[in-house]
């Protein structure tokens, strides 16, 4: 097991930059999860620590030895692939045990190592078929399979579970995971699920564009998104975005007045001005909907959407459309008009030219990225 | 799939043209083929009272016994077998790794190579004997089975080249990606994963060329003079001088010449029509 | 993003002193990989096809005649103005384009139908297809040596199949008729042809999508339309590319004809490759072939970039 440490990593094809300067520090043992939209440079990140594309500048170490002159062999990393790019004229038991032939490792070795991941796996009984004659998720295993007998010093996975059903995709999230508690193995794993993110992170790299967003664990991501970009891209259903102005009213009381007049209560925000022009950012679990219409803005229900355990209402509010979630099963009627109230201590308040988001003042200073 | 319509009538209709007209493209294609198989075993007394017939009235193996035993025919085609099996294996090799060059990698000057290689094709290759012949003559490569073999390899590369690459860009990247990062270098895993991969390009490549330059005859015949090094194409042509024309003899060495080609071709047909994909037709 | 923490970085990523040796040896071995894989096949084409091409290019500006030993020199274009009165070249032009779009035209034909025929599956199939394949494998000079046999009345049966369907009122042997003479190269080309067309379209034919004639059936298409709509402008950029390549190959296709009716009777069946032929190896004259040659050269790449012009103008237009 080692760390891997990035530093100002570069990748330009000819005059494109597809990632800017990346930092990244990744403890020996932790879960790393990029996640992002396609085509943000995620795969190229994982390719460029596997040794698979060229860096262009910048340096990328592993277990403290930089590795950027390295060929992919000699960097004692696993991947597992997408397609899991198993090779078709071998066997399971051939393709898991390549990598240890090539290394010359003893015969009997080799058998056990096979014969215990396969356990783990459930491959014992597959052992001897070509990856034809398996099943999607069996492919899948026989890829982490792969990975797994070499005892690599790190474990690359880029979207290894894109191709499953959904059924089968949160079975192996869970798998997978339990399997990284047993190996401690450091695992850095991409991924443009931002659920897949949420559910397996010791840490999430949040990227955009080529650039970092946002490093930090689950829940630090959620609860404190760094911008915009992060607060929209993590959470399901997305958090609302409205824009007004930063107001500080008679008496202290701080807010925001959206478009229409309505006035919304925030905790003070550090470093955002009077007037200012800002985004307040409500998550649709922290709207509440008030029954009595007592103190609650006003705003008209465009779609009930029922999703079992909640139920998800479209509303209309100074013109922008804004999801509420709640527990209960409200029945009102499409064009109604209802009162929702935002929950003051929740929603987070955007600086709406940087995009950075402006903490509260009651919130401690602390290092958000990396 | 219904192409046929619904109808068995239409069907019988659809089914009976079909077949009719593979039969009639059957038939033309193996009409020649068998001529020459009739005229290979018809006694010379009767091969012109009996020219025309569809099957001799008496037929003999004297012509095979002879071109097997008194003639050097037999020489020629050991001659034409090295010739075109070194021929058929250099030019693989050489265009497996050229077409996964252009398959795998984007390169500086790449561009000007591919073209380069679809000009060699529009060559007037009669034009290139008086050259290449002065260009080998010093190095002693003139008059031996080995200038045939350089000489025959460079004008099959381009194509088997096109073809090899439509067969690895079949392939998928990650294949070798993976196994670089289970321990190979770039050209072990090309060797080791992706070369076996494309076994069936490897055979078309191979029976491709080998076909080609089983049956050169212009080059062959320029380049080289004594009987020693002469592969079986000039051997036959030799049949019409040394032996006042004996055309049944000609043509039972005619036979077994094709024998070879097409047992080949026989086999690596299929895999043919696998690897020109648009890609190959390039070429 | 946070600059404090990239400074720790940096400052550990120095402290692993990269190995300097390495870097360059990595680098240069990653650009040049590629070239070393192309290189043996850029050595031959250069060494055995672009040096001579160049040097068989200079002969057409000198007096080479192999059986006089007091050529040699140099001579300008003499030998292009010469080529400009021979008649003996101007008729074998004629001869070409003949030649060339006659064998094209059915070849072409034929093996579109052909690859059709082969594309639905059928009891003996696989057999079929390696029979009607056959002929590409056979000695173009093998197949031309039969083929004048097959159309010689005395030992071959066209001619009196030909009587007996009433084309010719006694059977004679078109390959000394100055009129005919031409359809016995090209019907022993389009026999050896077929394949090739066959082979490749079918290859084509092979990669157009199932569920697209699955659609186009769902929405109503006939078989016919079908053709038109789906198979016809998948084939296309394939047709367009073999059709090109197989034109210059035609073109430069001498073999048959010099072993079926070595250019005559009186020259009619004369194409310029058998013309140079027979001007390098039967006069021995190789300047003035060589001349030819270019010439030859010269017209065929005019025709693959104005097809290539041509095309490029058509798919702008569609766009
Ligand atoms: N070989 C290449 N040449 C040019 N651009 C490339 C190449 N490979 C990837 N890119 C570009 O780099 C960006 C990042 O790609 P990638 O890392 O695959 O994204 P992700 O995995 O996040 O979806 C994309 O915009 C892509 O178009
Ligand atoms: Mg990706």
């Amino acid at each position: 097991m080692a760390s891997i440490e990035i530093s100002n990593a570069v990748k330009s094809y000819g005059a494109v930059d597809v990632l800017h300067g990346i930092d990244l520090d990744i403890q020996d043992g932790e879960f790393i999860v990029l996640v992002g939209p396609s085509g943000c440079g995620k795969s190229t990140l994982l390719r460029m620590i596997a040794g698979l594309e060229d860096i262009t500048s910048g340096a990328i170490s592993i277990g403290g030895t930089v590795v950027n002159e390295l060929q992919p062999k000699d960097r004692d990393i696993a991947m597992v692939f997408q397609s899991y790019a198993l090779y078709p004229h071998m066997s399971v038991a051939e393709n898991m045990s390549y990598a240890l032939t090539l290394r010359k490792t003893a015969k009997e070795k080799i058998a056990d190592a096979i014969t215990n991941v396969a356990e783990i796996l459930g491959l014992t009984a597959l052992l001897e078929r070509r990856p034809k004659a398996l099943s999607g998720g069996q492919r899948q295993r026989v890829a982490m399979g792969r990975a797994i007998v070499r005892k690599p010093q790190a474990f690359l996975f880029d979207e290894p579970l894109s191709n499953l059903d959904a059924r089968l995709r949160e079975q192996m999230r869970t798998e997978i995971r339990k399997l990284h508690r047993r190996l401690g193995a450091t695992s850095v794993y991409v991924t443009h699920d931002q659920i897949e993110a949420m559910t397996m992170a010791d840490r999430i790299v949040a990227m955009h564009d080529g650039i970092i967003q946002q490093v930090g664990s689950p829940v630090e991501i959620y609860d404190r998104p760094a911008n915009i970009f992060v607060a929209s891209f993590i959470g399901s259903p997305a958090m609302n975005f409205l824009k007004g102005a930063y107001e500080i009213a008679q008496n202290d009381t701080t807010g925001i007045r959206l478009t229409d007049g309505s006035f919304v209560p925030v905790l003070p925000a550090r470093g955002a001005t009077a007037n200012q022009t800002v985004t307040l950012g409500a998550r649709p679990e922290h709207i509440a909907l008030v029954p009595d219409g007592n103190g609650g803005i006003p705003a008209r229900v465009e779609l009930i959407e029922p999703m079992g355990l909640s139920t998800l209402v479209h509303v209309s509010l100074a013109g922008n459309p804004v999801k509420i979630f709640t527990l209960d099963r409200p029945d009102f009627a499409v064009d109604s008009f209802i009162h929702i109230a935002f929950d003051m201590e929740k929603v987070h308040v955007f600086d709406t030219q940087t995009e950075l988001r402006l903490p509260p003042e009651s919130e401690p200073h602390m290092a958000r990225t990396a | 799939m219904n192409v046929s319509g619904n109808s068995p009538a239409r069907k019988l209709v659809y089914w009976g043209s079909h077949y009719l007209m593979i039969g009639a493209f059957v038939v033309f294609a193996l009409f020649p083929l068998y001529w020459l198989l009739k005229v290979s075993v018809t006694p010379n007394d009767i091969l012109y009272t009996e020219g025309v017939r569809m099957w001799p009235s008496r037929t003999t193996w004297e012509n095979y016994f002879f071109v097997l035993t008194q003639s050097n025919f037999p020489h020629y085609f050991l001659n034409s077998v090295i010739v075109a099996g070194t021929t058929a294996i250099v030019t693989t090799m050489v265009a497996a790794v050229t077409g996964y060059s252009f398959s795998r990698f984007a390169f500086r000057g790449k561009m000007i190579i591919v073209a380069l290689m679809l000009i060699t094709q529009m060559f007037p290759l009669v034009m290139l004997i008086a050259p290449i012949f002065k260009i080998l003559a010093p190095l002693g490569l003139t008059d031996s089975l080995t200038g045939l073999i350089i000489v025959y390899t460079a004008f099959n590369v381009p194509f088997a080249t096109f073809l090899m690459q439509s067969f690895f860009d079949g392939i998928p990247k990650d294949l070798e990606e993976a196994a670089m990062i289970d321990g190979n270098t770039r050209f072990q895993a090309f060797r080791r994963i992706i070369l076996p991969l494309t076994l069936p390009g490897v055979a078309a490549t191979l029976g491709f060329v080998f076909t080609a330059a089983w049956s050169e005859l212009l080059f062959a015949l320029m380049l080289v003079s004594s009987e020693s090094a002469s592969t079986f194409p000039v051997g036959l042509l030799s049949f019409v001088s040394k032996f006042s024309v004996d055309f049944g003899q000609m043509m039972a060495a005619g036979v077994l010449a094709l024998i070879p080609a097409c047992a080949f071709f026989l086999l690596i047909q299929r895999y043919l029509v696998q690897g020109l994909t648009a890609g190959a037709v390039k070429g | 993003m946070d600059g404090g923490k990239s400074v720790t970085t940096a400052m550990q990523a120095g402290k692993l002193p990269v190995e300097r040796r390495g870097v360059i040896s990595r680098r240069l071995s990653g650009i040049l990989e590629p070239y070393l894989y192309v290189s043996p096949a850029l050595i031959l084409i250069i060494a055995v096809m672009l040096m001579p091409l160049v040097l068989g290019l200079s002969y057409a500006f000198r007096d080479i005649r192999i059986l006089n030993p007091f050529s040699g020199g140099f001579v300008g274009t003499a030998h292009f103005q010469t080529l400009i009165t021979d008649d003996a070249f101007l008729g074998a032009l004629v001869n070409t384009a003949w030649w060339t779009f006659g064998s094209l035209l059915f070849q072409f034909t034929l093996g579109l139908i052909l690859a059709l025929l082969l594309n639905r599956d059928f009891l003996g199939r696989r057999l079929v297809q390696a029979l009607v394949f056959l002929p590409w494998a056979v000695p173009t000079f093998l197949s031309g040596l039969n083929w004048a046999w097959m159309f010689n009345p005395v030992v071959g049966p066209l001619p009196h199949w030909f009587t007996a369907l009433g084309l010719m009122e006694t059977p004679f042997n078109i390959l000394s008729d100055p009129d005919l003479a031409m359809w016995g190269p090209i019907v022993a080309n389009i026999w050896f042809g077929i394949p090739f067309f066959a082979i490749t379209l079918l290859a084509a034919l092979q990669s157009i999508p199932k569920e697209l004639y699955e659609a186009a059936a769902i929405d109503g298409a006939t078989t016919r339309q079908q053709f038109i709509s789906i198979t016809l402008p998948f084939l296309a950029p394939t047709i367009a590319i073999t059709l090109m390549l197989r034109t210059i190959w035609i073109a430069n296709f001498a073999d048959l004809i010099v072993v079926m009716t070595n250019g005559g009777p009186a020259d009619s069946t004369q194409i310029v490759a058998s013309y140079i032929f027979t001007q390098a190896f039967r006069r021995l004259d190789f300047g003035y072939a060589s001349a030819i040659a270019a010439v030859l050269l010269v017209l065929l790449l005019a025709y693959a970039l104005g097809v290539i012009a041509l095309r490029r103008a058509m798919t702008h237009a569609d766009s």
